[in-house]
């Protein structure tokens, strides 16, 4: 993706941290990205250039009242109500350009009156731990305009193979959205349930 | 629906035995390789070539040609190997065109064997490059997928194979080089489109490779390779090379390589289109105002085909998300209202009553916000379909819109037809429809169900089978009517002549090729003469020798209607539909049945593939039609004439008048 995007206002998260979406001249958000990058750790020693693939999936859950109710992933792209998107599946991750590698949309004002929440999640699909991730990070960008809203960046990397990354849920009449940062362990997002529930 | 994949883009598989379609301007060589964990060949009996075609699991074509079918069965593919790699390259003999980018940007397809597709890719963006990697199949958590790669050479395969780590790349690409040459000896390359000028020499040789066409059991197997051998000077290579012929384009200078002329040599106006119109933006807060071809495409055509399966997904979406929103209330009051009822404190006093009340008032409230929702879409929608469908083409325009009633015999195909209108419960309180729209030509036949198994169980059997007719002879006249003048030739079956009334219109008009076909003789004799074009033209499709079709070969497509299946159908002749439905529409062949599904029961299952190839249709509304997205069952309603309209009669007589002029 080649894109310019400001890094301009956009919020560094951390875990935990939440934000009210909003515009900045205070209008309501109509469609929103949680774009996800990655780049695989570089290996040490002998060979040290040789890197290896690793696919990490994107996945995001609606809720409604904590009842699961329709999940967008690689095999299902759209939700069935086509509120949220996903862009397609991305097995071997960027080269950390800071672009996007896989990129779910939201549309927010189509999001049906009953889901409440959206809780986004990355799984490593080929078996690696975040140990061998570097500069992951989920951002969500304001998709009219392009501008960063929010950015979290993946802590150094640990013996896990699955984030819960951050939760967009309906505040008053607007969204905010959650920082999660919660490490899991699964290779879809079926594995993540038991993990996603505290944080709804 | 099939996926249509860009580069670096993958999608799962749900089959394993596949075929892949392949599809050139000018002869490639296809082959697949195998590759292990690593991306490893691992030998060069992991690589499916024209001179060593079989492998299990993968069956590649022994020649080179525009258009390839390869034969994969994952299931049979060896556990060491993890990835199948779908290779094209250029035939490397003298004439032949040296880089991808002189010819037409190869299409490829993974089809199940239904020929139903599902995905596909256009390798764009080649250039020097003269061997490809096109796509690969690989294995992914047990299961399959299909990756688009477009991985390119310009050292051609030889440093295709060795990229791929097999040691004496070279040499096989030496080989494959020879059995190529070899191949190509026997094909003959399709005739230029409609034009048959070709020469009579030409004619011979055709004549000539066709007879061995037709016997394809015959053909000299290409045996192993030989490793060292020089091509044989007695081997073919001296025949009249059939490739002149294979220059489709007329607006291209013979001889003249470079980048090739994409101009579709029927289409005039090389002019990039017209900007679509598009929706003023709305007042703030207010939606826009839709505006008729407010879609991506390259022709008004194609933009108000999209605009209108645009509809059609919006309308499956905002009803998904509505009935969504009424389960989860729904869902969520029984909950409550359980938990009400088990409270021990719920008993004393109105708590339980209180408690009921709010489960209710908090159901009631949500289901009114996404009604709310739900309104607001079906009012775009509705006001988008009021602009869209006055504008439509007769091929997607309903019997009552006015532009039929001037209907001029058109010059080229539409993309699509439409077969009637669909519709939810939810939309059909502000009367909003869509289009049923199929591309043209068809993929399948179709089959008007006039049996009581649908949802109008009131109407009487002989009058659904009266509107079942009628539905057909709108549908054929429909068809007719949107091809240009001689394209589209229709033929029927009516064994006990019952149906002499509803066809009237068509005969009259003198549009049917034939009168329609009574009796078992007759009945035999219009399966007969549909099986033997459905057999030539299949021959000479898969060897390649189109040029070898009976000059006086009716070209059209051609659709057959058959009244009152199976009555006046011996055994002989249901083998034969059976055959039609199967084999006819690749080959432009369409069945269109009238028929009760209980009338052939007596046969049995042994008709149930029959009928599941056919696309269903009913003469009276019925949810039987399933979208793409959802699943919703919709509510079909055939496009009938109004009633005392003579819109119908007076198409068909442009059509017969189109006709007589063309003849002149």
């Amino acid at each position: 993706m080649t894109a310019n995007f400001s890094k301009g206002p956009g919020v560094n998260l951390s875990k935990g941290q939440a934000i009210s979406l909003q515009k900045q001249d205070g209008g309501t958000l109509t469609a929103v990205r949680m774009g996800l990058g990655w780049q695989a750790a570089p290996r040490r020693g002998l060979f040290g250039s040789r890197t290896r693939e690793i696919d990490l999936d994107a996945s995001a859950v609606l809720f409604a009242d904590k009842q699961p109710v329709d999940v967008v992933f690689f095999r299902h792209l759209v939700s069935d109500d086509g509120s949220v998107r996903h862009t397609g599946d991305n097995l071997v991750g960027g080269a950390g350009q800071g672009g996007d590698d896989e990129a779910i949309l939201v549309d927010l004002q189509r999001v049906p009156v009953h889901i409440d929440q959206i809780v986004f999640t990355v799984n490593s699909f080929t078996g690696q731990t975040f140990q061998e991730v570097q500069n992951a990070f989920c951002r969500l960008v304001d998709e009219t305009n392009g501008q960063e809203l929010a950015r979290y960046t993946l802590d150094g990397g640990g013996q896990y193979t699955a984030q819960i990354m951050a939760k967009v849920h309906r505040a008053g009449a607007g969204w905010q959205m959650t920082a999660l940062g919660s490490p899991a362990n699964g290779r879809t997002f079926q594995d993540l349930m038991p993990a996603i529930l505290p944080g709804l | 629906m099939a996926a249509e994949l860009v580069r670096g883009q993958n999608h799962p598989l749900t089959q394993t035995r596949l075929e892949i379609r392949v599809s050139a301007g000018a002869p490639v060589v296809a082959g697949a390789t195998l590759s292990d964990d690593e991306g490893r060949v691992l030998g060069r009996d992991w690589v499916a070539h024209p001179g060593a075609p079989a492998l299990p699991g993968l069956e590649v074509p022994r020649q080179a040609a525009a258009d390839h079918r390869l034969a994969v069965d994952l299931d049979a593919v060896p556990e060491a190997a993890h990835r199948v790699s779908v290779l094209l390259a250029l035939p490397t003999g003298p004439g032949d065109p040296d880089r991808f980018g002189a010819v037409v940007a190869p299409f490829v397809a993974v089809t199940g064997l239904d020929g139903s597709e599902v995905a596909s890719y256009t390798i764009t963006d080649l250039d020097a490059e003269s061997a490809v990697v096109a796509l690969e199949l690989y294995r992914r958590q047990g299961a399959w997928k299909v990756r688009a790669v477009g991985q390119g050479y310009a050292g051609g395969l030889g440093a295709l194979l060795s990229d791929q780590g097999l040691p004496d790349a070279r040499a096989l690409a030496g080989e494959i080089g020879e059995a190529v040459a070899r191949g190509l000896a026997r094909t003959v390359a399709p005739p230029p489109p409609r034009t048959a000028a070709s020469g009579s020499s030409a004619m011979a040789d055709a004549t000539g490779a066709a007879s061995h066409a037709s016997s394809p059991g015959t053909h000299p197997p290409a045996g192993p390779p030989r490793s060292t051998q020089p091509p044989s000077p007695a081997e073919p290579q001296s025949s009249p090379d059939p490739r002149p012929a294979h220059e489709p384009q007329p607006a291209r200078p013979s001889g003249q390589t470079g980048p090739v002329n994409y101009t579709h040599p029927g289409r005039q106006a090389p002019a990039p289109p017209a900007p679509a119109p598009t929706a003023p933006p709305g007042e703030p807060g207010q939606p826009a105002v839709p505006v008729a071809g407010d879609a991506t495409g390259w022709s008004m055509d194609e933009r108000l085909y999209n605009q209108v399966w645009g509809m059609f997904e919006d309308l499956a979406r905002c009803v998904a998300a509505y009935r969504s929103a009424v389960d989860f209330a729904d869902s969520r009051m029984e909950q409550e209202l359980d938990k009400a009822l088990s409270d021990p404190r719920s008993r004393i006093g109105g708590q339980g009553d209180a408690a009921r009340e709010a489960a209710r008032a908090k159901h009631g409230h949500l289901v009114d916000r996404a009604r709310e929702v739900l309104d607001r879409d079906l009012a775009q929608l509705a006001a988008e379909s009021a602009v869209v469908e006055p504008a439509l083409p007769p091929a997607y325009a309903g019997w009552d819109n006015p532009v039929w009633h001037a209907y001029r015999s058109p010059m080229e195909i539409p993309m699509a037809l439409r077969l009637g209108d669909l519709q939810l419960p939810e939309s059909r309180s502000v009367g909003l429809r869509i289009p049923m729209l199929v591309r043209l030509p068809l993929e399948r036949g179709m089959w008007i169900d006039s049996g009581r198994s649908g949802a109008d169980a009131l109407t009487e059997s002989d009058e659904l089978r009266r509107r079942a007719l009628r539905s057909a002879v709108e549908l054929a006249a429909r068809l007719l009517a949107v091809y240009p003048a001689g394209e589209f030739a229709v033929h029927v079956i009516d064994p006990a002549g019952s149906a002499a009334g509803a066809l009237a219109p068509l005969v009259r008009a003198g549009v049917l090729v034939a009168p329609p076909a009574a009796g078992v003789s007759g009945v035999s004799e219009a399966l007969a003469r549909l099986t033997q074009r459905v057999d030539l033209v299949q021959m000479a499709v898969r060897g390649g020798a189109a040029d070898a079709l009976p000059p006086d070969l009716d070209t059209a497509e051609q659709l057959l209607i058959v009244n009152d299946f199976p009555h006046g159908f011996d055994d002989r002749a249901v083998t034969r539909l059976r055959y039609l439905a199967d084999e006819g529409p690749a080959v432009g062949v369409h069945l269109l049945m009238v028929a009760d599904r209980e009338d052939a029961a007596e046969y049995g299952p042994v008709l149930d593939p029959l009928w599941r190839a056919l696309l269903r249709l009913t003469p009276v509304p019925d949810d039987h039609l399933a979208d793409p997205w959802v699943g919703h069952a919709w509510t079909y309603e055939p496009p009938n004439v109004p009633p005392g309209s003579r819109v119908l009669e007076q198409v068909l007589e442009e059509v017969a008048r189109a006709r007589r002029e063309q003849d002149i």
